[in-house]
């Protein structure tokens, strides 16, 4: 039984994957790196939520700690439930092998995910989890349909139901397509709560694929102003110069 | 001043130069100085277009110097390349920066080699006595296609893996000769049946010491050869046929100081496009670092969208709108050979566009205009609409050189007419044999009239390039050249 619907998925999945590739347009995400309570509070939901099967294996807990401006108390306290010396990497324990028969595939690291996929692709998707009792785990996705991920977040979210819409394109083929979410049990937050936990677990996302972003930034404008007071010297150099060319 | 310190400035300054004539007694030193910097004349009216040799030159160190430091963190092997790259980005001091001014230069490098050729274009400076200068300039761009593309490779993420992969298995197309086949020479490059650990590592080798071995050894060539002969500039008037009473070129000025203080004001401009880039907008929307590369090469999984970085992409366009895979690899191939014969298609005597005719600067134009298309085709999703005008683009491409040959001379007016024939005719030929038949009405559906109905719209872009190329020449002065003055212009 298991294997007819493996079998059967790794028939339809090229198609969903297709259907997904031109289809739903996607919300902005809108975080802001520079918000560094944004970022701790990212980094909780992370840990508490997805670190059980997603590892940052790139990351190492005391340079999270550092650019959170969290003390090793705290990170140690708050950060780290696996691991013991905070230059760690974020790894997880769960076994790829085990990870593969339970879901199917194993759970990706997310260390640069904000880099491959985009912040507005995880901000949307993570809302997009919806009743769906064609599948393993009773949830089905917009983003990916078929994705084989639990709603994880359901506790804070509540359980929502997709509502489609059908049409008929010039060939008289009709075409299922996704309308809008309704609600149907509600979670321990309002939709904008929900949707400001979701931001920041992508903030703290957009942080880990490049920890250096906000200090490149800043480094950038100075090299800029140095660059433009060069530029004045070597001008009039120049020119000084050319005076005698006619 | 006090007297004890002027003693001293004039005994640093006799023993420098007693340092100085002792090497120049065992090395040429002050001599290299002069006749390439000091005592290097150039013409006076250089403009913006001839900063890009020098900033070249910049682009070329600065990815060796960047490249010797990434060397030192990275892992050539498919197990640890990703992890490795990540490592230099995360845990490196400074390597974040190293890496960006390394794939940002990669890409740069190609900005400003494509508008110092567009130069070269633009005012002749391939024309006799600097052919060899635009050969070797040609083998350094041949060189760093392949030295980037074995680059790309490294970083083992997705795009890399799979763009490998797809540009390996060109040579697949060769037809099989018996003793050797297409399938063979792919193997051979590849060390193994697919992209792998020895495709890597081998990559690897030849991306950081064979190429940028022959890179530099032809950049020296092209530099040689250029201070040889002596710079062309934007009138195309060779400045060494009129000189003073010392020998000196009357329109030309030492390199040092004049041109040395110029370039550093282009380079601090470039620099600070170049910084806008590596600090603000590393990956430049995804076409300097592609937003696939950031997941590891996987082997099992091909990606929805393989496209080759921009560099690449307007002889990946070329190679796409042939429908058959091998005439597609060799039109590739003539599409760069043409370009190194170009001293031999282009003979008019008129160097600089600015005293050729109004259609020749009209065709330069479309030429460049007509390689940026191919350039954002080669980027795109193939759908029917797109390989067409991809097809057009790329006969347009090649109609170029042949229009240029028939420039080379004032020709009379049957050879207009033949040549125009000739060219319209291999355009039919080539649109007949993607015709889709209609004597079986099986196959005589709605889709393949529309495709007819494409191909016969789309026949009207070359055939009017043709005709407005060849024609006018004979009907209006539209094809005179301007009289170049004896002297160069300089405001």
């Amino acid at each position: 039984m298991k294997k007819l619907l493996i079998f059967t998925l790794a028939l339809i999945f090229p198609v969903l994957g297709a259907a997904a590739g031109d289809g739903a347009a996607l919300d902005l995400a809108g975080n802001n790196l520079a918000n560094l309570k944004s970022l701790q509070r990212g980094a909780k939901y992370y840990v508490n939520y997805c670190l059980g099967c997603h590892s940052l294996k790139y990351v190492r807990y005391d340079r999270v700690g550092r650019d959170l401006s969290l003390t090793e108390t705290q990170l140690m306290d708050n950060l780290m439930f696996t691991a013991e010396k905070p230059s760690q990497m974020m790894v997880i324990a769960m076994p790829v092998d085990d990870a593969e028969r339970w879901f199917g595939r194993a759970p990706p690291d997310l260390s640069l995910a904000a880099r491959s996929r985009g912040v507005d692709w995880i901000y949307t998707y993570m809302r997009s989890f919806y009743l769906d009792d064609t599948r393993p785990l009773g949830v089905n996705n917009i983003v990916i349909p078929g994705a084989s991920m639990p709603h994880v977040l359901a506790e804070m979210q509540g359980y929502q139901i997709a509502h489609f819409k059908e049409w008929e394109d010039e060939e008289g083929n009709t075409h299922e397509q996704f309308d809008r979410f309704e609600l149907i049990k509600p979670g321990k937050l309002s939709a904008a709560e929900f949707d400001m936990l979701v931001r920041d677990l992508v903030n703290f996302l957009e942080y880990v694929s490049e920890p250096v972003q906000v200090k490149r930034q800043h480094i950038g404008i100075g090299v800029l102003a140095f660059l433009l007071v060069f530029f004045i010297f070597a001008f009039f150099l120049k020119r000084e110069y050319w005076r005698d060319i006619h | 001043m006090k007297q004890s310190d002027r003693d001293l400035i004039d005994v640093v300054a006799e023993n420098c130069s007693r340092l100085l004539g002792w090497i120049d007694d065992r090395f040429p030193l002050s001599k290299l100085w002069k006749e390439h910097l000091s005592g290097y004349y150039a013409p006076k009216n250089f403009n913006f277009w001839y900063v890009f040799g020098s900033l070249a030159l910049l682009l070329l160190v600065n990815q060796i110097l960047t490249g010797i430091f990434l060397t030192m963190n990275y892992k050539p092997s498919a197990a640890e390349a990703f992890a490795s790259v990540e490592y230099i980005m995360r845990d490196v001091n400074w390597g974040w920066l190293l890496r960006y001014m390394h794939s940002t230069g990669a890409s740069a490098f190609f900005v400003v080699v494509y508008l110092h050729m567009f130069r070269g274009l633009m005012y002749g400076s391939y024309k006799k006595p600097r052919e060899l200068i635009w050969l070797f300039g040609m083998f350094i761009y041949l060189t760093l296609m392949g030295e980037a593309f074995m680059g790309y490779l490294l970083p083992w993420g997705q795009m890399s893996y799979w763009g490998a992969q797809v540009i390996i298995s060109l040579f697949g197309a060769l037809p099989d000769l018996g003793f050797i086949s297409g399938e063979m020479i792919s193997e051979w490059i590849r060390g193994d049946f697919f992209v792998s650990d020895i495709t890597l590592n081998r990559f690897f080798a030849l991306h950081v010491i064979a190429m940028p071995l022959v890179l530099v050894a032809l950049v020296f060539f092209h530099i040689m050869a250029l201070h040889e002969v002596g710079s062309n500039n934007p009138d195309g008037v060779e400045i060494k046929k009129l000189k003073d009473a010392n020998g000196k070129p009357l329109d030309g000025i030492p390199f040092h100081p004049y041109y040395t203080v110029k370039d550093i004001v282009a380079v601090t401009v470039f620099g600070a496009l170049f910084a806008s880039v590596i600090f603000f907008a590393p990956e430049m929307g995804g076409y300097f670092l592609e937003h696939a590369n950031f997941e590891p090469a996987d082997p099992l999984k091909t990606p929805e969208h393989i496209a080759p970085i921009w560099y690449f992409t307007p002889f990946y366009a070329i190679l796409r709108a042939v429908p058959d895979k091998l005439t597609g690899v060799i039109a590739m191939g003539a599409a760069n050979f043409l370009l190194i014969l170009l001293p031999w298609i282009d003979r008019h005597p008129v160097k600089s566009m600015r005293y050729r005719s109004p259609l020749y600067k009209a065709l330069l134009i479309i030429f460049a205009v007509n390689f940026l298309l191919l350039g954002y085709l080669g980027l795109q999703p193939a759908t029917r609409l797109l390989g067409e005008i991809g097809l057009r683009a790329a006969e347009i491409y090649f109609m170029f050189f042949a229009i240029c040959w028939v420039y080379s001379a004032s020709r009379r007016r049957n050879y207009h007419l033949t040549a125009t024939g000739i060219l319209i005719a291999l355009v039919s030929i080539g649109d007949a044999l993607r015709w889709t038949g209609c004597n079986d009405p099986t196959t005589c559906n709605a889709f393949s009239l529309e495709r007819n109905v494409l191909i016969m719209q789309s026949w009207l872009i070359p055939a009017l390039f043709i005709a407005v190329f060849l024609l006018l020449p004979c009907y209006t002065r539209l094809n005179e050249s301007k009289p170049v003055p004896d002297r160069v212009t300089f405001k």
